[in-house]
């Protein structure tokens, strides 16, 4: 084995796991609100809207967490992943 | 009568505020795990959680004034408006190179203790009164002894596990925020005086 090709080896695994730990964080946020909106249900008051004042309707958590979790992973994580992928070729 | 009518309850407030903190976090989590090399790489994205923060601080003021039910509440509120407005605006100045001395992001944690202080100090009952007063005490201790990540970091700032440990802190504030209720239990506890609970 290239002792050139062991070297390498460890900063692109290294790089790899930083890009995997940010593609990582939308979705595990997303999980997180779909997991909270099935444990408890009522909180999602869009499934029982008869009567809700508007704060109830607007301020939903779970789909609130959800939405920040799409947001966070289709806006900031591509930017971030070809600022990443432009320095480790650098690198 | 109009205002009493349009306001949103304190448990929507909390869950709003929730979600500011969480999106900061996050932004927090990923500079912690690319480093600050790379995040600072796009200005939008330096200016991102700053602004945030600092939007949040504004945002504190109205809750100021429309949630205050005691000059402690109203103090309390005022100071966190200050605190987060200085901290934000701050952390702008750094990003947008009009502050130099890293000195500057000792504003954070300044923010975090006067914030938690203010947290305990406005919450006058105990820990199993009702689940706000529990979430009040979780959320003071949490953001003093989260200070000391970005207290820390000011000197350390290349260091992923502060990094991380900072990112933490506002990832569980907001998880925190995101349980609290009007008047709910707590472990069972809710103290008969606190009236009846709703879900």
């Amino acid at each position: 084995m290239s002792t050139q090709i062991a070297t390498e080896a460890r900063p692109r695994a290294r790089r790899s796991a930083r890009s995997l730990a940010v593609r990582g964080l939308g979705p595990a946020t997303v999980v997180a609100g779909f997991v909270w909106a099935l444990a408890q249900p009522y909180r999602v008051t869009l499934l029982h809207p008869h009567g809700q004042g508007f704060w109830w309707l607007f301020v939903q958590p779970p789909l609130w967490v959800i939405a920040v979790g799409v947001l966070f992973h289709s806006l900031v994580v591509p930017s971030i992943l070809e600022d990443l992928e432009e320095s480790d070729g650098r690198c | 009568m109009l205002i009493a009518a349009i306001q949103p309850k304190a448990e929507h407030v909390h869950w709003m505020f929730a979600s500011g903190f969480l999106i900061i976090g996050l932004c927090l989590l990923a500079e912690a795990i690319v480093g600050q090399e790379v995040w600072n790489r796009r200005p939008w994205r330096r200016y991102l959680w700053p602004g945030l923060a600092f939007f949040m601080g504004v945002f504190m003021w109205p809750v100021m004034t429309f949630f205050t039910n005691s000059t402690i509440h109203m103090v309390a509120h005022g100071s966190w408006a200050q605190v987060m407005m200085l901290a934000g605006g701050a952390h702008l100045g750094l990003a947008s190179g009009k502050l130099q001395s890293r000195y500057w992001r000792l504003t954070m944690p300044l923010a975090l203790v006067v914030s938690g202080a203010a947290f305990l100090i406005h919450e006058q009952n105990g820990w199993f009164y009702a689940r706000s007063s529990f979430v009040h005490h979780v959320c003071g201790w949490t953001l003093v002894v989260g200070a000391l990540f970005p207290l820390s970091l000011t000197f350390r700032p290349r260091s992923w596990v502060l990094g991380a440990g900072y990112a933490v802190t506002f990832v569980a504030l907001a998880v925190i925020l995101y349980t609290a209720r009007d008047v709910a239990p707590i472990l069972g506890h809710l103290s008969p005086e606190a009236g009846a609970p709703h879900r």
